[in-house]
């Protein structure tokens, strides 16, 4: 048997609310590829977060054991001098710098005051050669393509000495051919006695490069397969990855009687707004209809916030094409005011980001999308919005000591909910649920269950985009599939899977 | 949580008490002199043009840290247009509103910029800054104008009588002391105070939340206090400055505005996150145009204060007035980053300027130490906001986590 380089031991790791990690083993061998699969937010990123020591010393509970010693890392740049380097999901390279600068940002050669440019080059050049690139490293980062990018990435990381290296979702942003490329690399850096750990979606590179595949399901490892020993089939890793048992974690919905249909859109396409020639949402067609809760699943990228946002008044997107029908009635909305008008509502995966301000009051945020109602003229009538900021907090069960309350203080369960207050006062006839329980704890999501339900009872169309299986299949009446830009599928919630659902994805993913 | 009260409170008045030690410190380095009658007058008067200015400069701030680089040239353009007008023997109302309008103007101009073709602020003032410096010299021809107009410097705040005038004087024994100014500050104070009541009860009977009795009547009672000694001392000299008036009406409006219009409310929501604020169907575009269109109407306004006070206008007037304004905006606890800030910080950080100007100038500081020590100031006040931040954002954990388990045990 080979040697052991990590062994991550009994890690648990637990923030406010939520036990991310719990109890988790991990042993990866010298000269191994390891691979990690789990649905969104298993926890496969925040146990590799705790290895890179982001989650410093101390924050977790458990041992990392690495080339055979105990090692206590406080920031990244000690586990980097171990050999320990993670490329992240989300390329981190400055555009409008050369390869050459990125690769030796933060580790430049030469003395602090006088920074070795020749030898940064030649130093780069030799790396570059190492992932196949025949680039000069003076090229600028933006002249060169997302697949280049990637290699760059991992050229950077071999010029850190790297012994360890862990890839994020390397291929989540490559085409198919860019995407193959990298995996025979990580196969050759593997023969050249490379360990390394790949997080992905994608099962069918995994079962293509990895020696051994780790499951990581709600926080927990529940199997690790050998790829020599054991049956490595994409069917085989979903049954791991989706094996929970579904109880009763979904209210059920009575007396909700579904009318006409409220809402549709037809042949909707919508190109990215950098890279105006692709396509992040390809010729869609989806209809919701009165009281009825539509979920649409898709792994991450796969165009689902893309559709939704662009349908919100064009709040994202160039080049849409397609129509909208709304109530029987064929509309274009230019923005999101419009939209709000017309009674769509699109609730946003993002709440920090694009949802809250979070250096304002829970009453604020709750009138912000509505404040006409609140006012006359343009004068606020602040007794009315403290009522009605009140009654959304007593009707949400949010848990706050009072209304004036800023939303940053607030736990991700309740500004979830200050979230949804700000929506439903809103009005609208659709809503558009974004990821409406990432983050936040089982209690809190069973509430926002309930929320849904109260919703689709008193007569609104709820489109609930999620990428958690179970999630879709207890809360919706139909769903949609979506996959690279596309619709792949559309069955009702009763003849669903979770396993019928992947094969779905699957099935389009290898046709592409 | 004993701790965490008096880092709550040290954030909310550190820059209060700031101001009070520097009164003090000043009071005993003149000997007394800094708080004569005539010299808070001078405070009033001379630094009206930071009190018009900080206003403006805080809506720009509040949508994102923006700042207007410009508003010391505008105050130059406007006024010096003004004054051609005046000496021209045309009707001061004329002038007034020409200066209006030119302040409009440059705000409508800055607001398109900045908000529809999107050149960053900094940039686009910037130009203003040039631009509008340049317009206010080859419309003067380079030459300074004066202003004589009597009923214009009398009711901007120019001149040997620039005051309310007495109507009670007949009343009572005759003395120089200004019986109108004293009534006016008590009538004030007492409205203030009944108005506080009268609002504490009601919200009371509706059941929100009010502060406790105790620090309700304190506060109370402080600015009763201040009110009536500052009514007193200007009572003692000549009476109230029409300039305050004017003061005191500009920062009224903005107050309203800020805290209880639809304006307001998105100026901070387009500050705090603007993504959030366009998705909520807010056209952040209008916000930042008004708020660059009001900035410009106020720089209009401190021009025709600034041309009464100086009795005239010159083409190097205003220069540097935009620091001082934003300097009042961030010692009034603004963040650089949008989304914080409201009027009655600008009202303490530019009466803070004031003060150590004037208390510097009686205690024969240099002029150039002066502006030494007013930098000092303003990095001392951002460097406690900072830290008062950390502090609470330390709490704001605790406080989650707080609620959080209070949750899990309900």
């Amino acid at each position: 048997m080979a040697k052991v380089l990590l062994e991550m031991k009994s890690i648990t790791k637990t923030f406010p609310g939520v036990k991310a990690l719990d109890n988790v083993n991990l042993r990866v061998e010298e000269g191994e590829i390891h691979a990690l699969v789990g649905e969104n937010g298993a926890g496969k990123s925040t146990l590799m977060n705790v290895l890179s020591g982001i989650y410093p010393f101390g924050t977790y509970e458990g041992d990392i054991v690495y080339d055979g010693e105990v090692c206590e890392f406080h920031k990244i740049k000690d586990s980097e001098k171990k050999g320990i380097v993670i490329i992240h999901q989300e390329l981190a390279l400055i555009p409008y710098m050369t390869i050459g600068e990125n690769m030796f940002l933060g580790n430049e050669q030469g003395k602090k005051y006088n920074i070795d440019w020749n030898k940064t080059y030649a130093e780069a050049d030799k790396y570059l050669a190492m992932v196949g690139l025949t680039e000069s490293s003076k090229t600028l980062i933006k002249d060169i393509g997302t697949g280049k990018q990637q290699l760059v990435e991992i050229a950077k990381a071999l010029a850190k000495h790297a012994k360890l290296l862990i890839l994020d979702e390397p291929t989540s942003s490559l085409n198919e051919t860019d995407s193959r490329a990298l995996l025979d690399l990580m196969k050759k850096l593997k023969s050249e006695g490379m360990t390394m750990i790949i997080i992905s979606h994608k099962l069918n590179e995994v079962s293509y490069v990895a020696d051994h595949i780790t499951v990581v399901r709600d926080g927990s490892t529940i199997e690790t397969l050998d790829a020599k020993t054991d049956d490595i089939s994409e069917a085989r890793i979903i049954k791991g990855m989706v094996g929970r048992e579904i109880t009763d974690r979904f209210p059920k919905r009575h007396d909700c009687e579904i009318g006409d249909v409220m809402m549709e859109v037809k042949n909707w396409t919508v190109f990215h707004p950098e890279f105006s020639e692709r396509k992040v949402v390809d010729d869609v067609s989806i209809n919701v209809r009165k009281g009825e809760v539509v979920g649409i699943y898709g792994l991450m990228g796969a165009g689902r916030t893309e559709l939704a946002m662009s349908i919100f008044g064009r709040s994202y997107g160039i080049g849409i094409s397609g129509s909208l029908i709304l109530k029987g009635e064929e509309l274009t909305l230019k923005n999101p005011r419009q939209a709000i008008k017309a009674g769509i509502a699109y609730v946003t995966e993002d709440r920090k980001g694009n949802g809250l301000v979070l250096s304002n009051s829970i009453k604020v945020n709750t009138s912000l999308a509505n404040l006409d109602a609140l006012s006359s003229g343009s004068f606020i009538d602040k007794d009315k919005e403290y009522l009605v900021a009140e009654e959304y907090v007593q009707k949400l069960k949010t848990k706050t000591p009072s209304v004036e309350q800023l939303v940053g203080n607030l736990s991700g369960g309740n500004q979830q909910k200050v979230l949804l207050a700000k929506w439903m006062f809103a009005d609208p006839d659709v809503l558009i649920l974004d990821e409406p329980t990432r983050g936040i704890d089982v209690g809190a999501k069973y509430e926002i269950y309930c929320i849904i339900n109260d919703l689709a009872k008193a007569g609104k169309s709820v489109i609930m985009i999620s990428s958690e299986l179970p999630e879709v299949i207890g809360m919706s009446d139909r769903i949609y599939i979506m996959n690279q830009a596309k619709i792949v599928g559309e069955m009702k919630a009763s003849d669903a899977t979770q396993e019928n659902i992947m094969a779905c994805i699957v099935k389009s993913g290898s046709e592409a | 949580m004993e701790g965490n009260k008096v880092v709550n409170f040290l954030r909310k008045y550190m820059m209060l008490i700031a101001t009070v030690v520097v009164i003090l410190v000043f009071y005993f380095l003149t000997g007394g002199k800094s708080l004569l009658p005539q010299n808070i007058n001078n405070v009033i008067s001379q630094n009206a043009y930071v009190f018009v200015l900080g206003t403006g400069m805080l809506l720009c701030i509040l949508t994102g840290g923006n700042i207007d680089l410009s508003v010391g040239s505008v105050v130059c353009l406007a006024g010096g247009v003004g004054a051609i007008i005046l000496e021209k023997n045309l009707p001061w109302p004329i002038a007034v509103v020409a200066m209006l309008v030119m302040g409009l103007l440059v705000g409508l101009w800055h607001g398109f910029w900045i908000a529809y073709v999107k050149v960053p602020p900094f940039i686009a003032t910037l130009v203003g800054m040039l631009a509008f410096r340049g317009l206010a010299n080859i419309i003067m021809g380079g030459y300074a104008y004066q202003v004589s107009d009597p009923a214009y410097l009398s009711i901007f705040g120019g001149g040997d009588n620039c005051y309310v005038p007495d109507f009670l004087a007949g009343i009572g024994p005759a003395t120089e002391f200004n019986k109108t100014c004293m009534v006016m500050a008590v009538l004030i104070a007492a409205g203030y105070a009944v108005f506080t009541f009268i609002n504490r009860t009601r919200l009371i009977k509706k059941g929100y939340k009010v502060d406790s009795l105790v620090s309700q009547i304190i506060k109370t009672v402080l600015i009763v206090a201040v009110v009536i000694w500052i009514g007193y001392k200007l009572a003692n000299y000549k009476g109230i400055p029409t300039v305050l008036i004017w003061i005191a009406l500009v920062l009224g409006v903005f107050a309203y505005i800020t805290t209880k219009t639809t304006l307001g409310r998105n100026l901070y929501a387009v500050g705090g996150n603007a993504k959030a604020t366009r998705l909520s169907g807010i056209d952040t575009r209008k916000v930042m145009f008004s708020a660059y269109t009001l900035m410009g109407v106020l720089s209009g306004f401190a021009g025709v204060l600034n041309i009464a006070r100086l009795m005239g206008s010159q083409p190097t007037y205003g220069l540097g007035y935009e620091m001082d304004a934003i300097a009042a905006c961030f010692i009034g606890g603004a963040s650089a980053y949008g989304g914080t800030g409201s009027i009655g910080g600008v009202i303490i950080g530019a009466a803070l300027m004031g003060i150590i100007n004037q208390g510097m100038v009686i205690a024969n500081t240099p002029p150039n130490y002066q502006t030494v020590v007013k930098g000092i100031v303003l990095v001392l006040a951002v460097f406690f906001d900072v830290i008062m931040q950390m502090r609470r954002k330390g709490s704001k954990k605790k406080n989650a986590n707080a609620v959080e388990n209070g949750g899990a045990k309900a």
